[in-house]
């Protein structure tokens, strides 16, 4: 798997070695929530790359979300522009 | 003789010595640009910075159009995206990408007469929508593993990151979790902190002033 792998890289020209994608593979793995709790190692790079997009995705929902909440707290003028200034002043 | 022979030996060692030293010097400033890189995004101060941008853009976008049609939670997650990609500095795909696409945006708003795209089309029919596209997975199916389609996903979800090599997703893709995960939490305690505000009155008293980091 690891020679085609190679192979299929070689014709973009650059010369990546399997290596590197498995340390930043590794990499990502530290990253996700999911698979850092459990114990095992042996996680398929698709498993972490699938991981990885749902992850994503999942953020992206959240801080919509927030922009959303974010959006209607502003809306209200005064109190908002008052905390705002409260916050600039307390940082 | 022995003047000359000294000599290139003393020369040597102080350039040895000053190699040795820069090579030092260089391999300790990798190794702390890769530890910054991991944990960049978790410092509180850069969560500070970060917030005072998004702070200063967000006050930028109440003031100007309140209440566009989308009630402007499209324009604060723009404005927060554009603060993220700042906070950056630009060392990354995605955020130099995030902010050249907003000038691009701006552009084509400006060139396109609004009435103009709909007549040429309806016009023409559909043959000038309809551009045949050959991807260019279509030549080696399969030569795609799961892997490789997976990463394409995953460059499509980051932003600026389509056409790139493997490994470079891969790196973007791990610098854009961190600052997505600093940006929930910068934008949580901002909510946490309006609508807490805005519920309690202006009663709760501010908490004690803590003296700003120095060092870092």
């Amino acid at each position: 798997m690891s020679s085609r792998r190679s192979r299929s890289k070689q014709t973009g020209g650059s010369r990546i070695t399997d290596d590197q994608i498995n340390d930043l593979v590794t990499k990502l793995q530290q990253l996700l929530p999911e698979i850092r709790n459990r114990h095992s190692d042996k996680v398929s790079a698709a498993k972490v790359l699938q991981e990885t997009c749902n992850y994503i995705r999942s953020l992206h929902r959240e801080v919509d979300d927030l922009s959303e909440r974010l959006s209607e707290l502003l809306a209200t003028t005064d109190t908002a522009q008052a905390a705002i200034i409260r916050s600039l002043l307390m940082q | 003789m022995a003047s000359v022979i000294t000599n290139p030996v003393t020369n040597t060692n102080s350039d040895r010595s000053k190699r040795k030293k820069k090579k030092k010097s260089m391999i300790k400033e990798n190794q702390q640009s890769q530890k910054q890189n991991h944990t960049r995004w978790k410092s509180e101060t850069q969560q500070q910075i970060y917030s005072s941008k998004l702070l200063q853009a967000l006050s930028q976008v109440s003031l100007n159009s309140p209440a566009s049609a989308p009630r402007g939670g499209r324009a604060v997650r723009d404005a927060a995206d554009r603060a993220l990609a700042v906070a950056a500095k630009g060392r990354t795909r995605w955020s130099r990408a995030i902010l050249t696409s907003r000038l691009k945006l701006k552009f084509r708003k400006q060139k396109r007469p609004r009435g103009s795209t709909a007549s040429v089309a309806s016009i023409t029919g559909s043959s000038w929508s309809k551009k045949p596209r050959f991807s260019v997975s279509k030549l080696k199916p399969k030569s795609l593993p799961a892997v490789q389609r997976k990463v394409k996903v995953l460059g499509r979800l980051v932003p600026g990151c389509r056409k790139q090599p493997l490994p470079v997703i891969l790196e973007e893709a791990t610098d854009y979790i961190g600052a997505l995960e600093m940006q929930i939490r910068a934008m949580s305690a901002l909510a946490d902190l309006l609508s807490g505000s805005g519920a309690a009155g202006s009663s709760s008293a501010p908490p004690p002033h803590s003296p700003p980091p120095t060092s870092q």
